[in-house]
């Protein structure tokens, strides 16, 4: 078992959001069900923000705080209209799977 | 490992002093209610009915604990358990008084002063949403979703009038921590009007006042906002299921969440632990004179008793209030409990307030509610905003 | 010395609701894991000084945002999914994959930066709502106020979408 670090080193912040970001795309391409494919979305968006905040962090400029406060943002509308959509889609089609909506295909 | 220590002893003295209050809320609220109704309350179990809190939580420990057979076990069981977290836990930032000095140690009388105080609180209010939610859909019943639903979409309506009636004393104030906040209340105009945020600056902030109010009432589903969980109206709404302990966490949450929002207007708004006038005016022996009074008032009908065990509990009520008003007497002692007197007396003021309007109006329709949140309390919540920007900046 | 065991205790709690999120058939179970995950990310924020964007992310993203999912989840009562039948390439090779690919993206994030000290709680410097505050309203003041009219815009989109036709 190596010994901890004094402090965190900062690769195991990005580290971390890397690892977040591939779980968020396990989950958006292996789920059928559209609103967790949705909160996989958000997953993604969530370890964006770290990374922001990390390098905010890294180069002692609060520039990353503010691309985070507007990825929230843009994240809190997207979500929204997502979800107006997706309520829209089960009202017309009765079905939550993305498989099934599918009527543009070939 | 000093800091670590220190913590732990603060944090089990507050719990304690929190859960003890938290009983005893309701036992003050049913005596009010029933004097408000003409009636007396409960008066059989211990003198004046003192100890209806301890009997009631003897009864809500032995119940049988059920788990009716139909709901989703895993969120049942969560639901309960996030309310009274998130309630309890918001407590941590408030500041109670000044500094506690004892010989060369000292430290100040809150658990946690936070930078971003004020923004912590009201995120644990959003995230106080959930419990109520997951009660509500866990159950698995048609009233108690409707219940849950229309809970959780009451507080998150009117979180907005009450985020823009803490921001406009902030302009003022120019500070997120509760305690520069209410340092920033210190101090007296023309020498005796305290210079709380209601009676401030460039602007009085009674209109944001009244907003948070309102919004508070309606944030802790309390009358006139509590047709989610009417026992009339719902069959008692999101907590139907619940028995035995965890409808007593969900009462707890309540209560607890009461007290975090009269804790933040009394912060916000009324001053804090700044008393009413200034020091050389004597406004240290208040106290004293409160106590005092209450003695004597406590001796007179010991010795004319109404009923007769008040002969024998009456006279020990006098000697403890004697006792209270010699303790302030004390300077050691008063300068570290005179501004917590004064903060715990705001505070009850408006949980009496709050207890007040239980007894006196009629309750809210849900549309009716939603719609005053929407078009009423928003807009004038923004243009108040708007003013005390305009105000401040104008200065 | 604790700002490590601190960082790797919340990091644990991410990873493991992330994992959770990915797992659980039914969208409630999966909302509340990403509720966890936003709770322990906001914890590590304010540990690298944000304590205005882990106020933020409690109040917007786990207090508004997944509320709202979770409305959403309860409205339409969406149940667990069925279990798909998989092809063996993803069955066997699935999870593999994935640490492979987190493995080596972590081997060259190390090479990227040299080691440095980072990471204690109590050192914020920037983070603060005051700064937040002149940068938002001084140098990005146009994205701020494009930013409201595109919150302006959704919520007449999701108004619009929502609501029920009158026949």
């Amino acid at each position: 078992m190596p010994p901890l670090p004094e402090s965190v080193p900062f690769t195991w912040y990005l580290i971390l959001s890397a690892v977040l970001f591939s779980l968020g795309v396990a989950g958006f391409l292996f789920r059928r069900n559209v609103i967790t494919v949705f909160m996989s979305i958000e997953l993604m968006l969530n370890a964006v923000n770290l990374s922001f905040v990390a390098f905010s962090y890294k180069f002692k400029q609060p520039d990353g705080h503010i691309f985070s406060f507007f990825v929230m943002v843009v994240a809190a509308a997207e979500a929204a209209v997502g979800l107006a959509i997706i309520l829209t889609v089960f009202k017309n089609r009765r079905t939550l799977e993305i498989d099934e909506v599918s009527s543009l295909k070939n | 490992m000093n800091f670590y220590i220190v913590s732990l002893i603060k944090s089990a003295i507050v719990a304690f002093a929190l859960l003890t209050a938290l009983a005893y809320i309701q036992w003050v609220e049913r005596k009010v209610l029933a004097h408000i109704q003409l009636r007396i309350g409960p008066r059989r179990v211990g003198p004046h009915g003192l100890l209806q809190p301890l009997a009631d939580v003897i009864k809500l420990l032995t119940k049988e604990d059920m788990i009716p057979s139909h709901v989703n076990k895993f969120f049942y069981l969560l639901a309960p358990f996030l309310a009274v977290m998130f309630a309890l836990i918001s407590i941590a930032v408030i500041p109670f008084g000044t500094e506690v000095k004892i010989g060369s140690f000292s430290t100040p009388m809150q658990l946690a002063d936070l930078n971003v105080g004020v923004l912590f609180i009201l995120g644990l209010s959003g995230i106080g949403v959930y419990g109520v939610a997951l009660a509500g859909w866990a159950s698995n019943n048609k009233y108690a979703l409707i219940g849950g639903l229309r809970s959780s979409a009451q507080m998150i309506s009117y979180e907005l009038p009450m985020a823009m009636a803490i921001a406009a004393p902030l302009l003022l104030l120019n500070s997120l921590s509760f305690r520069q906040l209410v340092d920033g209340q210190a101090g007296y105009y023309l020498g005796f009007i305290p210079r709380w945020s209601i009676f401030q600056g460039p602007f009085p902030q009674i209109v944001s006042f009244l907003i948070f109010l309102v919004a508070a009432f309606a944030e802790t589903n309390r009358v006139p906002f509590d047709l989610p969980e009417a026992e009339n109206e719902l069959v008692a709404g999101f907590h139907t299921e619940y028995g035995s302990m965890k409808f007593a966490a969900f009462f707890m949450a309540e209560y607890a969440n009461m007290v975090t929002v009269s804790c933040v207007a009394v912060l916000l708004f009324l001053g804090g632990w700044q008393p009413l006038w200034p020091a050389e005016y004597g406004s240290s022996f208040v106290p004293t004179v409160i106590f005092l009074i209450a003695a004597l008032v406590c001796f007179y009908h010991g010795f004319n008793p109404a009923r007769p065990l008040d002969r024998y509990t009456l006279p020990v009520a006098g000697v403890v209030f004697l006792g209270l008003a010699g303790i302030f007497l004390v300077p050691i002692v008063s300068a570290i409990i005179l501004p917590l007197f004064w903060f715990l007396a705001k505070v009850g003021a408006v949980l009496f307030v709050y207890i007040w309007i239980r007894g006196t109006l009629p309750r809210f329709r849900y549309d009716q509610l939603m719609n005053f949140a929407w078009t009423f309390m928003f807009p004038v919540a923004i243009i108040n905003l708007f003013v005390t920007a305009l105000m401040v900046a104008l200065t | 010395m604790e700002h490590v065991i601190l960082f790797l205790v919340f990091a644990a709690i991410a990873v493991i609701c992330a994992v959770n999120l990915v797992l659980q058939t039914h969208p409630i179970s999966s909302a509340l894991s990403l509720v966890g995950v936003m709770g322990a990310l906001a914890l590590i924020y304010l540990q690298l000084g944000g304590e205005f964007i882990a106020s933020a992310q409690l109040i917007v993203y786990a207090g508004a945002i997944m509320v709202l999912f979770i409305f959403v989840i309860m409205l339409l009562n969406a149940g667990t999914e069925h279990k798909m039948p998989r092809t063996l390439w993803v069955k066997y090779g699935g999870l593999p994959l994935l640490a492979l690919f987190i493995g080596v993206a972590a081997w060259v994030i190390q090479r990227m930066f040299p080691p440095a000290p980072s990471g204690l709680f109590g050192n914020m410097t920037h983070g603060t709502p005051q700064d937040i505050g002149r940068l938002l309203f001084q140098t990005y003041l146009l994205p701020f106020e494009v930013t409201s009219i595109l919150i302006l815009i959704a919520i007449l989109g999701a108004v619009v979408l929502a609501r029920k036709e009158i026949q």
